[in-house]
């Protein structure tokens, strides 16, 4: 019987991190999935507060975790209405076709 | 299975996936509250969420092409620095990880079980957080407020009520006293 403790925790954070990173970086055709992968950062993010506060028997950095909670859920909404709002206008929402601004 | 999906509507099932069992975890390690509310939100409203927008703008089956289509990719050097940049701050941390003393709690909100999780929550959300609380709810207001906004579209051609128009009538501009001519009537326009 394996005894989870916090490294255990702190790896799962980590790898959902890099795996919201990496599909980021690796992704080319579809502005969805990026969203997708910036709520699962967040994710990993409420992951490692979850398992500090545990770990220090604090109660604060689950407060903390409420608060990210409401930030990512305003965020996803705010991004798709944009999504939708240039989909409306541009009728495509790959990545390679977002390029007005010139970056 | 999020980041690799060809279909975006499973990319979005895996994500609720990932969602549920992080819930379970929270739900495992004590956070009873919060594992429920991730269960709420993400599984009940934010999947929803992305599972309208897939289904609305009709690009589920857009093919990712990363792993074949890599000409002209002038991104690779920028993820290959943000990865080396990554992997030196996990080697940082790791490396560190064996020197790490006590881990010691410097607040003084201390986890007591004699209260349920749900409860002590509360009670430190508020009265300490009281004011982070109330600019919670204001950052949900907006996000509400600008999501409508953003997507509401004035349709041409569509008979609607505009109550500031009926409210707003003037006896003199819609009330007529004229003379009726014998037999003719009056002409009546809209």
């Amino acid at each position: 019987m394996i005894n989870i403790e916090l490294g255990h925790y702190l790896t799962l954070g980590g790898v959902i991190f890099l795996l919201g990173v990496v599909g980021i970086f690796l992704n080319r055709k579809n502005i969805i999935v990026i969203l997708m992968s910036v709520e699962l950062i967040l994710l990993s993010v409420n992951i490692n507060l979850i398992a500090f506060s545990t770990y220090l028997n604090e109660i604060t950095g689950q407060i903390f975790t409420f608060f990210i909670l409401t930030v990512a859920a305003a965020e996803a909404a705010i991004g798709l209405a944009i999504i939708v709002s240039y989909y409306r206008n541009k009728g495509s929402i790959r990545v390679q076709d977002i390029n007005e601004m010139k970056g | 299975m999020v980041i690799v999906s060809k279909n975006t509507v499973h990319a979005v099932f895996f994500l609720i996936l990932d969602f549920i069992s992080v819930g379970c975890l929270f739900i495992m390690i004590g956070a009873e509250f919060l594992g429920m509310i991730m269960l709420i939100v993400y599984v009940g409203a934010v999947a929803v969420l992305f599972l309208f927008v897939v289904m609305m703008l009709n690009v589920a089956e857009q093919k990712q092409s990363w792993f074949r289509g890599l000409k002209k990719s002038t991104h690779i050097p920028v993820g290959l620095i943000v990865s080396i940049i990554i992997l030196l701050e996990l080697l940082v941390v790791i490396g560190g990880w064996k020197y790490k003393e006590d881990f010691i709690s410097t607040n003084s909100i201390i986890i007591d079980s004699n209260f349920s999780n749900t409860h002590q929550l509360g009670s430190v959300l508020y009265t300490d957080y009281i004011y982070l609380f109330q600019i919670a709810g204001i950052i949900l207001l907006l996000s509400m407020i600008g999501a409508i906004i953003l997507t509401y579209r004035k349709r041409e051609g569509v008979k609607k009520q505009s109550y500031i128009n009926q409210i707003s009538r003037e006896r003199e501009t819609s009330v007529e006293v004229v003379e009726a001519d014998f037999n003719t009537g009056v002409k009546i326009d809209d």
